[in-house]
C-alpha cells in the first residue's frame, strides 16, 4: 500500500495493482461511442434559443463543475474521488453546455475531438510501455514515481471519459460537414 | 538481438498491438485501411514470438504492473492459451485482407477500429488468469461484437444487434455474480488461487451454475441458441466470419478454463447434461440448417450444430477428448471462417443468397466454390482434414469411456452435414439460365476464402505439431479432468 | 442475520427481480432498464461482501470492481438507447420481431 503512490485503496486498486481492468474498461466506453456514431448522426436540437433561467443556471453550475471536476480529480489520490467520478462531473457540465444549445465549435469536431477521446487510453498505453521498456514490466511504477503518473493517467482519462460521456448523451456523430 | 527476443513481453504486446491500432484507426480515419491491415501483421508477428517463446521456455506468466497475483492480475500463456492465439491470429489475419476490399470507405472507418477493438479483446481473453479480468474483457468483446453486427444498418442487422446486446449483458452479469460470490468465498479472483483454495459450499455452487450459465447462453448452446443465427446471418459478411469463427470460441474457452482448473470435481456429474445438451445442438442445428433457405442463415445454423460437439467431451472427460474438441474448434474456425466469405463472394456475386438460385455459381466463381467444398468437407469431418482428427478423436474417446452413444451423435452429426452442404453445393452447379446482373468479386476475396479453407483441410495431415504444443503447462491435468 | 448478509440478499433480490422484468417486458426500453437493475444487484451483492467484518475498514477491491462494472455498465446502456432508437425508426417499434402482439 505504501509503495502504490496514493493512500486512497480504491484509487491504489483502480490505478495501481489492477490497473489493467482500467485500461480495458476505457477502451469499453471508447467501443461504445464508436458504436452509437456507427448507428447514425446526432439528433439536431429542436429549440434553437434556450430559456434564460437555462443559461443563468449553466452560466452558474458550469464553472463549479469544473472546479468540482479539478478537485476530484485531486483529491483522489487520498480521499473518495478519481478519474471517473471527476469525468463523470465533467461531463455533467458538457451536457448542461449542450442542453443550452452552445455546441463545440465545427471545427473542433474532427482530429481535435478523437485526440481528446483517445488522450486516456493513450496516455495509460503510452506510460504502460515507457515502464515496459525501462523495468521490463509493463504498469510497474517505480515507487517514487507512482503518485505522479497515476495522476498523469488520470488527468487524461478524466477528460477522455468527460467527453465520451456527453459524446454519449448526443446519441449520434457529430459531423463537422452536416 | 536474440536476448531481446527472448525477454520481449510478448503476451503484453499480443494486447497492446491491437489496442494501439485500433487508437491510431481512429485518429486518422481516411488512412484505416493500410493502418488497419499493418496492425494485422503486427499482431501475427507477435503471436510468433510468443509462440517461439512458450516453445522454447514452456509456459509463460505475466505479472501486470508487477504485483502478482493475489493483489495484480496476471496473464498466462499455456499451450491451450497459445493454440487459440494463433488460430485467432490466422483467421484474423484473413479477415483483415478479406475486409480491406469488402466495406465502402464510410463503413471501413468504422469497421477498423471496432476489429482491432475486438482482436485486443479476444487476445486479452485468452491470457487472462484473473476471473474479473475476463468480465470485462468479455464486455469488450460483446460490445465491438454488437456494434460490428449494427454496422449492416438494415431493420434485421439492428433487431439481431439489440438482442445480441441484451442477451451478452444477461451472460456477463450472470458471471459476475458468480465471481462476486466467489471472491467473497475465496478472497481473490485468481484462476490458480482459486484453484488452490476451492472447497465446496453452497454459494460456490452457486457461483457455479451461475457462471456456467451465463457463459452457456454466450457460447449459444441448445436451447440458449435462439439470438445466434439472426445475428450471425445479419452481419456484414467479415462480421459474420469473426462472430462464428472466433467469438463464440470465446466463452467456450473460458467455461473449459474453469471447468479444468476452479470448479470442484463433483462438476464431473454436470458433464453428462452438456453432453446431451450438446448432442442435442448437433441434431437440432443440423436439421434447422436443412430447412434453411437462405445461404447465410444455413452456415449460422451450422454454428450452432458444431458449437454442440464440442460439449461432448464434456461427460468424456479424458485429455484425449478435450484435445479432440479442441482440434474440432480449430479446424471449424477456419473453415467457417471461409464458408461466410464464400458465401459473402456469392452474394456480392449475384447480390442474393437464396439456395434455390444459386444457379451456375460453379462455372463463373471455381474459386470460390472450391472454398466451400473444402470448408465443408472439414465441416462435415471427411478425410483428411482438421474435421476429421478431431471427431475421430472425440469417437476414440468415447468408446475409451465406453459411452458409444456419443459417437452415434457424433455420425449422426456428419450425415446431416453432408446434407446440407451438398444441397448448396448441388444447386450451385445447377445448369441454367442467368437471368441476373452478376458484378465482380475482387480477386482478394476469393483467395482469402481459398487459402482458410484449405487451412482447415491442411490441419487433418499436421495434427501432430499442434496437438503436442497443448501439452505445453499441462492444461489438460487438473480439475476435472478425469 | 447481520446486516451485510441483508445488503447481500437484497442484492440478489434485485437481480432477480431484473431478470424477472426482463423476460415479462417487450418493450425495449424497460428491458435494458431491467438489465440495469440487474447489474445494479450485482454491484450491491459485490460492495456488501466486501465489508466482511462490520466497523472494520472495507476491502476496497470490490470497490474498485464496481466502479469498472459501473462504467461498462453506463457504456452498454448508452449503446443499447442509441440502438433502440435505431430499431425504432427503421421497425416503427420498440420490440423485438419475436415478441410483436400474438
Amino acid at each position: 500500500m505504501e509503495t502504490s503512490g496514493v493512500s486512497n485503496p480504491v484509487t491504489a486498486v483502480l490505478l495501481n495493482f489492477r490497473g489493467y481492468d482500467t485500461l480495458l474498461e476505457m477502451a469499453v466506453l471508447l467501443v461504445a461511442l464508436l458504436g452509437v456514431w456507427s448507428l447514425g448522426s446526432a439528433a439536431v436540437y429542436r429549440r434553437s434559443n434556450p430559456e434564460p433561467v437555462l443559461l443563468s443556471l449553466v452560466g452558474v453550475l458550469v464553472p463549479m463543475l469544473l472546479l468540482m471536476a479539478g478537485y476530484l480529480l485531486w483529491v483522489g489520490a487520498d480521499a473518495p474521488g478519481g478519474a471517473f467520478q471527476a469525468g463523470s462531473v465533467l461531463a455533467a457540465a458538457g451536457i448542461l453546455m449542450l442542453l443550452a444549445c452552445k455546441r463545440p465549435p465545427v471545427q473542433l469536431l474532427g482530429w481535435s475531438l478523437r485526440l481528446v477521446l483517445v488522450l486516456g487510453l493513450g496516455a495509460f498505453i503510452a506510460v504502460g510501455v515507457s515502464l515496459l521498456s525501462a523495468s521490463g514490466m509493463f504498469l510497474q511504477y517505480p515507487p517514487g514515481l507512482a503518485g505522479a503518473l497515476i495522476l498523469f493517467i488520470e488527468a487524461a482519462a478524466t477528460l477522455s471519459i468527460g467527453v465520451t460521456l456527453a459524446a454519449l448523451f448526443l446519441g449520434g456523430r457529430l459531423d463537422p460537414d452536416a | 538481438m536474440e536476448v531481446a527476443v527472448e525477454n520481449m513481453p510478448w503476451g503484453v504486446m499480443v494486447i497492446l498491438l491491437p489496442l494501439a491500432g485500433a487508437l491510431v484507426c481512429f485518429l486518422w480515419p481516411r488512412r484505416s485501411v493500410p493502418l488497419g491491415l499493418l496492425g494485422a501483421l503486427g499482431v501475427v508477428a507477435c503471436v510468433t514470438g510468443l509462440c517461439w517463446q512458450v516453445v522454447e521456455q514452456g509456459a509463460q506468466r505475466y505479472t501486470v504492473g508487477g504485483w502478482g497475483a493475489p493483489l495484480g492480475i496476471d496473464l498466462y500463456a499455456d499451450g491451450l492459451s497459445l493454440l487459440m492465439l494463433m488460430m485467432t491470429a490466422v483467421v484474423g489475419l484473413g479477415i483483415s485482407i478479406y475486409s480491406s476490399g469488402y466495406f465502402e470507405h464510410k463503413t471501413a472507418v468504422v469497421f477498423w477500429p471496432l476489429w482491432l477493438f475486438l482482436w485486443t479483446a479476444l487476445n486479452a481473453l485468452l491470457l487472462s488468469a484473473d476471473i474479473f479480468n475476463l468480465y470485462v474483457t468479455l464486455e469488450l468483446l460483446g460490445l465491438s461484437a454488437v456494434a460490428l453486427v449494427a454496422l449492416a444498418g438494415g431493420a434485421d442487422a439492428l433487431t439481431a444487434a439489440m438482442r445480441y446486446l441484451l442477451v451478452g449483458l444477461l451472460g456477463s452479469l450472470c458471471y459476475l455474480l458468480g465471481v462476486a460470490l466467489l471472491y467473497h468465498s475465496f478472497g481473490s479472483v485468481d484462476i490458480a488461487i482459486l484453484a488452490e483454495r476451492m472447497e465446496l459450499s453452497p454459494a460456490v455452487w452457486a457461483a457455479v451454475g451461475l457462471m456456467s450459465a451465463g457463459l452457456l447462453l454466450k457460447t449459444a448452446l441448445f436451447p440458449l441458441h435462439f439470438w445466434l443465427p439472426p445475428a450471425h446471418a445479419s452481419a456484414p459478411v467479415p462480421v459474420s466470419a469473426l462472430l462464428s469463427a472466433l467469438v463464440v470460441m470465446a466463452s467456450f474457452y473460458i467455461l473449459l478454463r474453469l471447468w479444468l482448473e476452479v470448479f470442484p470435481p463433483g462438476a464431473a456429474a454436470a458433464g453428462q447434461l452438456l453432453g446431451l445438451l450438446g448432442a442435442t445442438a448437433v441434431l437440432w442445428g443440423g436439421i434447422q440448417a436443412l430447412r434453411q433457405t437462405r445461404l447465410k442463415l444455413l452456415i449460422a445454423y451450422s454454428t450452432v450444430a458444431q458449437m454442440g460437439y464440442l460439449f461432448l467431451a464434456f461427460p468424456l472427460g479424458t485429455s484425449f477428448a478435450w484435445k479432440g474438441a479442441l482440434y474440432l474448434l480449430l479446424s471449424h474456425a477456419m473453415a467457417k471462417a471461409a464458408m461466410f466469405m464464400a458465401a459473402g463472394n456469392i452474394l456480392r456475386f449475384g447480390g442474393h443468397d437464396r439456395i434455390a438460385d444459386l444457379d451456375r455459381v460453379a462455372q463463373r466463381l471455381p474459386l470460390t466454390l472450391a472454398a466451400f467444398s473444402l470448408a465443408g468437407i472439414s465441416i462435415m469431418g471427411l478425410p483428411p482434414s482438421g474435421g476429421f482428427i478431431g471427431k475421430w478423436m472425440l469417437l476414440d474417446a468415447a468408446f475409451y469411456r465406453g459411452q458409444w452413444w456419443w459417437a452415434l451423435i457424433l455420425i449422426m452429426g456428419g450425415l446431416l452435414t453432408a446434407a446440407y452442404v451438398f444441397k448448396v453445393v448441388g444447386y450451385a452447379f445447377t445448369q441454367a439460365e442467368v437471368t441476373h446482373e452478376a458484378s465482380r468479386v475482387p480477386a482478394g476475396m476469393e483467395w482469402t476464402a481459398l487459402v482458410l479453407a484449405l487451412a482447415a483441410v491442411l490441419l487433418g495431415l499436421f495434427a501432430p505439431w499442434p496437438l503436442a504444443l497443448l501439452d505445453i503447462g499441462f492444461p489438460f491435468s487438473g480439475g476435472c479432468a478425469e | 442475520m447481520n446486516s451485510i448478509l441483508l445488503y447481500a440478499l437484497a442484492g440478489v433480490g434485485l437481480f432477480t427481480l431484473g431478470l424477472y422484468a426482463l423476460i415479462v417486458h417487450a418493450h425495449l426500453l424497460r428491458k435494458i432498464l431491467a438489465i440495469n437493475v440487474m447489474g445494479s444487484g450485482v454491484f450491491l451483492v459485490l460492495v456488501s461482501l466486501g465489508g466482511r467484518t462490520p466497523g472494520a475498514s472495507p476491502d476496497p477491491v470490490p470497490h474498485a470492481m464496481v466502479i469498472t462494472g459501473i462504467v461498462v455498465a453506463v457504456s452498454a446502456t448508452a449503446l443499447a438507447l442509441a440502438l433502440m432508437l435505431r430499431v425504432q425508426a427503421k421497425t416503427g417499434q420498440t420490440l423485438l420481431p419475436e415478441e410483436r402482439l400474438e
